[in-house]
């Protein structure tokens, strides 16, 4: 037998959709992460109820990697219909615990294969009839475990954490697991160098978290009181997260009474237009969405824009275009938020680059959304927002909320009524406002998405709509200036490399391979960071998860022309996360080419 | 010099807006004029009234009345949405929706079906002229089958009825009027003010430029001779006090939520307000017969409305501080545990 691997292999579950199959990859993952070993699972599912094939990916090792591995060490191969195919995934000497039930008759003899009856030791040993299709899945970690020498009390801690609000279902599951456990030990002697070793000091203080959930506590947090959506893949766990949370949270004890209102609504056209409507009046609202809901969300946007409406929406994006693959993630919504709708229309993107930052850009979305009277898209992606990652736990707010510029009954009664809701009194843009119910004779005034004057009133005239336009540019610059800065990690190397949102992990990875600095930009449009950036660097490397280079473009869109050659392009977009591979490849073969 | 003022202290001339833009003789005009006497007599504070509006004529209306009230002018068919989100932040505020036959039948109807699925409570009055006016005369969806356009093309499709589709799906308050009927206009705008609940209000309203010839059935001579009211409309506000001297049996007395009443007279035959089917009938009937039936089809004063349903406090939610919406440290720091 060769070295043995500790704590640093790739396991693929290939099951099918709708069979319970995901309560079972959990479980697993957290029994590992409970021994101190650093994981990184993707769940890769169709856009299916039942039926479909779905693979998860638990990636595991040792620096605590988060991308995506393109290589698999063990392979459960649970679904006949693909498993010809999986096979072709494993790394040579890898292992394949499979269906007894399947052939192997001229499969792949470098690799190691288990065979293990998982019908019939789900027909023999698990008693209840209705729950064994969803049981028999667990088998397969009660396998996994033995191969792996996973101690059982970290499989115990998994299913509890698991099963956290239904203990009810505890036992069961582990009777399940247990089957797979016993049936390893009984008839297998092990032929493979994979192991699994406690760990210290990788993952203390750290936490397992969906981006979908860390941007709903993050909206919490940031003071949501409207929240109005419509369900979409994949979305729709960020609003059903924040329900929840809403449930346990914003309930007044004594009345009642709800600090929130989530609404359903019948539309993305409509749920963007009810969070407008209550950002008008005061509250601060957001909506989430996807690609297809962000197409819907383009007429209220560019109202949002004009009218100087503070809105908070979440694009979770996947890959288009049109329906495209419903639940395959993406970067390339980022072109499209950033001028949505028609006209000169510009809005500030945020760009969270991990989970913590999908909290804390949440949260402070709705700060620029006042502050800046404007949308504000918060770009996440399916990898990011679905997927659990490891991170430090979150920091609690150490800031009040900045409500921005508003006018209350005392600022009007000081101002002796003087006040014009378009008038750029500071000379950055950022005009004041008053919210409807404010009483004072001077308060109201008539938002439009039509031409207006500075006293918001209607006007055609040609000056007064430059005038206004060239304010909304001003008002973009300051803003430009207050979004988070990109993050720069530079010594000064030759050649850059710049990313954003979950490429961030890929990129970390990859830049153990090559030398490289990095800068991640976190916001539109962008800030001057990034030309000063690429002024250092003799080479730059666009790297991003879409076909057309759209960030690429944003970027060179922002250079002096002197600087422009030097941008090259990476781009991955087949709707699989991005591995590191996908960097490290291409920018090792275009280095070999001559600028 | 002494000036008449309401209940708050305010003339008749407080609820008057910018000056229209819209054509001379538009039925909409009456209609603004109708909405500032309605709430001047009700003594609405201008600071808690929002007028929204969608796209097209009626929806530039919100402008000429109430000036120094806040007002949202917002897209084309999404009315309900705005308004939808702005009184689920302030429960507080009086809205007031204005709409037309193309904003509501049309591009909007979604949205309008929906809002009132919700029972969002709000005013939501519909300009109605069957006509497209700022885009030069194209029929809309509330064009009756057979009426004629101004250059003689004939409307081929069925009218979308508002009112029937209001009452199909059980909104809380459903009539209709005229906009040169303002002694019955006025009333039911107040009455539709009381209301806790969706009040749509269909008020056809003549395009005197393309569609006031005839052959249109939303013109002036038309409606006139073919309204029918179901019942004389008058509204007695919770501030005022009631006192009936009609005769036993005349009349029907709705009290609305807010302690006021709707009165009505009957004219012909008893409509029963609160009989949904009833008022599904009537409308059936008057086409049929070739009548426009108008005044107050349907009311429902127990339903409760959206922000009920959704326990919203009356407090407005913009108010409220991070001490409210935070979860506080150790709450925080509780929740963390949850993700290890």
């Amino acid at each position: 037998m060769t070295e043995p691997i500790v704590n640093d292999l790739t396991i693929q579950a290939a099951t099918v959709n709708g069979s319970g199959s995901q309560t079972a990859n959990l479980v697993l993952t957290r029994a590992i992460f409970h021994m101190g070993i650093p994981v990184a699972p993707k769940n890769v599912f169709p856009s299916n109820i039942e039926g479909l094939p779905t693979w998860y990916q638990l990636r595991i090792t040792p620096e605590g990697h988060m991308a995506r591995s393109d290589k698999v060490d063990i392979l459960v191969a649970f679904n006949v219909a693909t498993w010809r195919e999986d096979l072709k995934t494993v790394r040579t000497g890898g292992v394949v615990i499979h269906e007894e039930a399947f052939s192997t008759a001229d499969a792949r003899t470098d690799l190691t294969y288990y065979s293990v009856p998982f019908a019939k030791l789900a027909k023999s040993k698990i008693q209840s009839d209705t729950l064994r299709k969803q049981l028999a899945n667990m088998i397969y970690v009660g396998v996994v475990a033995g191969l792996l020498g996973i101690p059982w009390e970290a499989i115990e801690h998994g299913v509890k954490r698991q099963f956290l609000a239904k203990p009810k279902a505890v036992p069961v599951n582990l009777d399940a697991i247990k089957v797979g456990y016993d049936y390893w030990q009984d008839n297998f002697s092990k032929q493979d160098p994979y192991r699994l070793e406690p760990m210290t000091g990788a993952v203390e203080g750290k936490v397992l978290v969906e981006g979908n959930q860390a941007a709903a506590l993050g909206a919490l947090m940031g003071g949501v009181t409207v929240v109005a959506w419509y369900p979409i893949t994949p979305s729709s766990s960020l609003c059903e997260y924040l329900i929840a949370y809403s449930d346990r949270f914003r309930v007044d004890e004594k009345s009642g009474e709800k600090l929130i209102s989530v609404v359903q609504a019948e539309d993305e056209l409509a749920a963007v237009g009810m969070a407008i409507g209550a950002g008008w009046a005061g509250s601060r609202a957001m909506t989430s969405t996807s690609g297809p809901g962000i197409s819907l969300m383009a007429e209220f946007s560019g109202l949002a824009y004009y009218a100087e409406v503070p809105v908070v929406i979440f694009d979770i994006q996947r890959i288009g275009p049109s329906t495209g693959l419903p639940t395959r993630t993406s970067q390339a919504d980022l072109g499209f938020v950033y001028t949505l709708s028609h006209g000169d229309t510009k809005h500030l993107v945020l760009l969270p680059g991990s989970v913590e930052e999908c909290y804390e850009l949440a949260r402070d979305a709705f700060d620029y959304a006042d502050r800046f009277q404007t949308p504000v898209f918060v770009l996440s992606d399916l990898d990011l927002g679905m997927n659990l990652w490891m991170t430090p736990e979150f920091k609690y707010p150490d800031k009040k909320f900045d409500r921005g510029k508003v006018l209350s009954k005392e600022d009007l009664e000081k101002l002796a009524g003087e006040w014009a809701r378009y008038r750029d009194v500071d000379g950055d843009g950022v005009t004041f406002r008053t919210l409807p119910g404010t009483d004072h004779p001077a308060a109201g005034y008539f938002t439009r998405g039509s031409g207006h004057d500075e006293n918001a009133r209607y006007t055609e005239g040609a000056d007064a709509y430059a005038r206004n336009m060239d304010r909304l540019a001003r008002k973009l610059e300051t803003a430009r200036h207050a979004l988070p800065a990109p993050v720069i990690d530079e010594a000064g190397r030759k050649v850059g490399l710049i990313a954003f949102g979950s490429t961030d992990a890929a990129v970390r990875e990859a830049r153990e391979s090559i030398d490289v600095d990095y800068l991640r930009v976190r916001a539109l449009p962008l800030s001057d960071d990034v030309a000063r950036f690429v002024s250092r660097h003799e080479r730059v490397y666009v790297v991003e998860q879409n076909r057309d280079g759209q960030l690429y473009d944003l970027v060179r869109l922002a250079l002096p022309p002197e600087l422009v050659d030097r941008m090259r392009s990476i781009r991955h977009y087949n709707g699989q996360p991005i591995p590191a591979a996908a960097i490290v490849e291409p920018q090792q073969q275009q280095e070999m080419v001559p600028a | 010099m002494s000036t008449t003022v309401n209940r708050v202290g305010l003339p008749r001339d407080a609820y008057k807006g910018a000056a229209t833009t819209l054509c001379a003789g538009c039925g909409h005009n009456s209609i603004t004029n109708h909405m500032i006497k309605a709430l001047y007599e009700l003594g609405v504070e201008p600071h808690l009234l929002a007028k929204m509006s969608g796209i097209g004529c009626s929806s530039k209306t919100p402008a000429y009345f109430v000036e120094t009230a806040h007002g949202f002018n917002g897209v084309h068919g999404r009315m309900p949405a705005l308004t939808t989100g702005a009184h689920l932040a302030n429960r507080q505020l009086i809205m007031l929706g204005v709409s037309g036959d193309g904003d509501t039948a049309s591009i909007g109807l979604g949205q309008f079906m929906h809002m009132i699925r919700r029972n969002v409570d709000c005013t939501y009055i519909i300009e109605d002229n069957g006509t497209y006016g700022l885009t030069k005369g194209q029929f809309s969806a509330t064009a009756d089958l057979g009426s004629v356009q101004k250059k003689g093309a004939v409307n081929t499709f069925q009218p979308i009825d508002p009112c029937a589709v209001a009452l199909a799906l059980g909104c809380s308050f459903v009539a209709r009027s005229f906009s040169g009927d303002g002694k019955q206009v006025v009333p039911l705008i107040k009455a539709a003010i009381a209301h806790r609940g969706t009040a749509i209000l269909d008020i056809i309203s003549p395009c005197v430029t393309f569609n006031d010839h005839d052959g249109s059935t939303k013109s002036y001579s038309w409606v006139k001779d073919h309204e029918e009211s179901i019942a004389d409309v008058s509204f007695i506000p919770y501030f005022e006090e009631v006192h009936v001297d009609y005769e036993p049996g005349t009349v029907r007395d709705v009290r609305l939520h807010d302690g006021s009443h709707i009165v009505l007279k009957k004219l012909g035959d008893d409509h029963d307000p609160t009989d949904r089917r009833a008022a599904i009938r009537v409308i059936e009937e008057g086409r049929a017969e070739g009548h426009l039936v108008t005044g107050l089809l349907y009311v429902d004063t127990n339903m409760d409305d959206f922000a009920t349903t959704e326990r919203i406090p009356q407090r407005p939610l913009k108010e409220l501080g991070e001490e409210e919406l935070r979860l506080d440290r150790d709450q925080f720091a509780h929740f963390m545990t949850e993700f290890a």
